[in-house]
């Protein structure tokens, strides 16, 4: 188990957090997998499907 | 500040277990099993009533039952469980506190209400609009109303799920990334809030129009804003119970994924893809272009599509490479064939994977094909495939995984354990059963959600062929199995609840075994082999089963539609 109590102390930025590849830390990163996650479908799906329909010619 | 909320130690994983966490565990994992309960029960009557020779509700009731079945156990059973699954995945396996447990309450209790509403409602008779309520048919207002109140309740859930992430990390109860399960998990917990949203843009409109308030709802905005809400719920289903399928594996077995990056990938797939799959219920709606259903169904699915098939060969790979560690390596299926089929955990799991492969996911590649989807569009195919989804796949999986929470966090011994051993084949084998007749009887053209096949009344008679007769009475047959096995399921879930022998707080349970290695559900790390050739040789037989019926549509549809 981690330690969980945070001293406070100043650390030296750990080199290792730098070479954390892109892909992991959007993976690692919850929020903008759920941006992402609500925004494709809502483009894709909702919004272009509307426009569809709304394209469709109303009848005489 | 982690150190002052009060939980237990495991004493089989030694996860620390957060009690306010276990409650609602409890609460939603019950909640969920007394609502399939009910909407099996209707779904019984459902298939009894679509079987020719017993034909057993009147028009009325059938329309009735479906909708309360449908609501029941497609929506209420799974949600309340996947609730349990997204309190399980973020505050135990992170070691971590629940974000806001009186939130978690609140939630619970929206949707609680709302189920018991719209129950109510519906068995009053006068809200027979089956699980789509497709306008201009109306419901009466509590209809809706019951429904918007689960899906705000199912988003608090969702927020607590966010927050408990939040908190772990801040909190630093884990090191690196979440473990996959947690990972599956957020995943599904993503697919909710997108389909909870477009829920709301429906739903809420719609019960303004009930009250009279609204004065149209457009039947094509509906049908379009409602399937991102019908078709997306049960998305969060396979993104939870794949990751129930990696808890399981990891727990019956301490198994690793082969490739933490690669099964994080298939659910990234999942996140970005999965939703769009609600097209292929708009595929001959005339007013919307090809484009957009090719888009969806097609390119954007078939990239989803990829994801289950990394899980599919990931889950059973995994198994492989921690069975072949522990030395059972002769041939290419040792593993296998000695694998605990005596656990109703990993056998239910197994199952669930099989299935869902074979049945719904190849069934579905096959719906979101628009062509050959003219085959088949509306008929019980699609009931087959979602059978084959949601039932043979997702309530097979959260089955299994029951029988090892109800020991691990309801701290009881499983009673009748024999009726445990069986239960997921007697279950599995009769919704595969169901899930193969009604797709069967959907190719002959059977109609879904149809009281009646023979059109005794019809003004234009029409006869089916008479194999789709055969195929609706094995459909019965295999209902009414399937239904034994739901039955046995609550029978030992209940009866272990609340008389199996309590478990002291170091004891461990005997049944299940879940060994010391079952920590590794609650870690990061692949089991980096790639050495499965059992895994391989499945995953050959399922591409061949795949190519074969896919082509075989084609051919189907070059026959009833000839061009030339």
């Amino acid at each position: 188990m981690p330690d969980n109590n945070n001293t406070g102390e100043e650390q030296s930025p750990d080199p290792d957090r730098e070479q954390i590849p892109l892909m992991q830390r959007v993976l690692d990163n919850p929020f903008l997998l759920l941006v992402l996650g609500i925004a494709m479908p809502t483009v894709l799906y909702i919004i272009w499907g509307i426009i569809e329909i709304t394209q469709i010619p109303i009848a005489d | 500040m982690s150190k002052l909320f009060d939980y237990r130690t495991c004493p089989t994983t030694g996860l620390r277990v957060d009690r306010a966490a276990e409650k609602l565990i409890k609460a939603n994992a019950v909640a969920a099993v007394v609502f399939l309960a009910i909407g099996g029960f209707f779904g019984l009557t459902v298939a009894l009533t679509r079987w020719p020779a017993v034909h057993f509700l009147p028009a009325d009731w059938f329309y009735l039952a479906l909708t309360a079945h449908g609501f029941d156990v497609l929506l209420v059973w799974i949600i309340f469980f996947e609730m349990a699954v997204l309190y399980f995945a973020s505050a135990i396996l992170l070691n971590s506190r629940l974000a806001g447990p009186k939130w978690a309450w609140a939630g619970f209790a929206l949707m609680l209400s709302g189920a018991l509403i719209t129950n109510v409602v519906v068995l009053q008779g006068q809200s027979s609009v089956m699980f789509t309520s497709y306008v201009p048919m109306m419901a009466e207002p509590p209809f809706y109303l019951g429904i918007i109140l689960f899906a705000v309740g199912a988003l608090i859930g969702c927020g607590v799920f966010f927050g408990t992430l939040v908190i772990a990390k801040r909190e630093k109860t884990y090191e690196g990334s979440i473990p996959l399960v947690t990972f599956g998990a957020l995943t599904a917990a993503i697919i909710a809030v997108f389909t909870i949203a477009s829920g709301a843009i429906i739903l809420i409109p719609t019960f303004l129009w009930s009250i009279g308030l609204v004065g149209h709802i457009d039947p094509l905005v509906y049908k379009t804003i409602w399937w991102a809400m019908g078709h997306s719920s049960q998305q969060i289903n396979v993104a939870a119970h794949v990751a129930v399928w990696y808890a399981i594996a990891a727990m019956v077995f301490g198994a690793k994924p082969l490739s933490e990056k690669v099964s994080r990938m298939a659910f990234l797939m999942y996140i970005l893809f999965l939703q769009l799959a609600s097209a292929h219920h708009m595929l001959v709606e005339p007013g919307i272009s090809s484009e957009w259903k090719i888009f969806n169904t097609s390119y954007a699915m078939y990239l989803a599509v990829l994801g289950s098939m990394v899980h599919g060969m990931t889950v059973p790979g995994s198994i492989e490479a921690a069975q072949r560690a522990r030395g059972l390596t002769k041939g290419m299926f040792e593993w296998l064939r000695k694998a605990p089929w005596g656990n109703p955990a990993f056998a239910g799991m197994f199952m669930s994977l099989v299935f869902f492969g074979f049945i719904g996911g190849i069934s579905g590649v096959v719906m979101g094909t628009e062509q050959i989807n003219l085959i088949m569009h509306n008929t019980l195919y699609v009931p087959g495939h979602f059978h084959g989804t949601v039932v043979a796949g997702t309530t097979l999986a959260f089955m299994a995984i029951t029988y090892i929470l109800v020991p691990l966090i309801f701290r009881r011994e499983l009673v009748m354990k024999k009726v445990a051993r069986w239960q997921p084949y007697v279950f599995g084998i009769g919704v595969a059963g169901i899930s193969i007749f009604m797709m069967g009887a959907g190719t002959l053209g059977v109609a879904r959600r149809h009281w009646d096949m023979t059109f005794a009344d019809a003004v234009l008679p029409f006869d089916y062929p008479s194999a789709a007769y055969l195929m609706m009475g094995l459909n019965g047959i295999f209902a009414i199995m399937a239904a034994l096995g739901g039955v046995m399921y609550v029978v030992v879930v209940v009866g272990s609840v609340f008389f199996g022998k309590k478990l002291a707080e170091d004891e461990k349970p005997e049944y299940p075994e879940v060994p010391p290695e079952s920590a590794a559900v609650s870690h990061y790390g692949s089991a980096e082999t790639l050495k499965i050739p059992g895994t391989a040789f499945l995953v050959g037989i399922f591409f061949v089963a795949f190519v074969l019926y896919y082509f075989v549509n084609w051919k189907y549809l070059s026959e009833i539609w000839p061009l030339s």
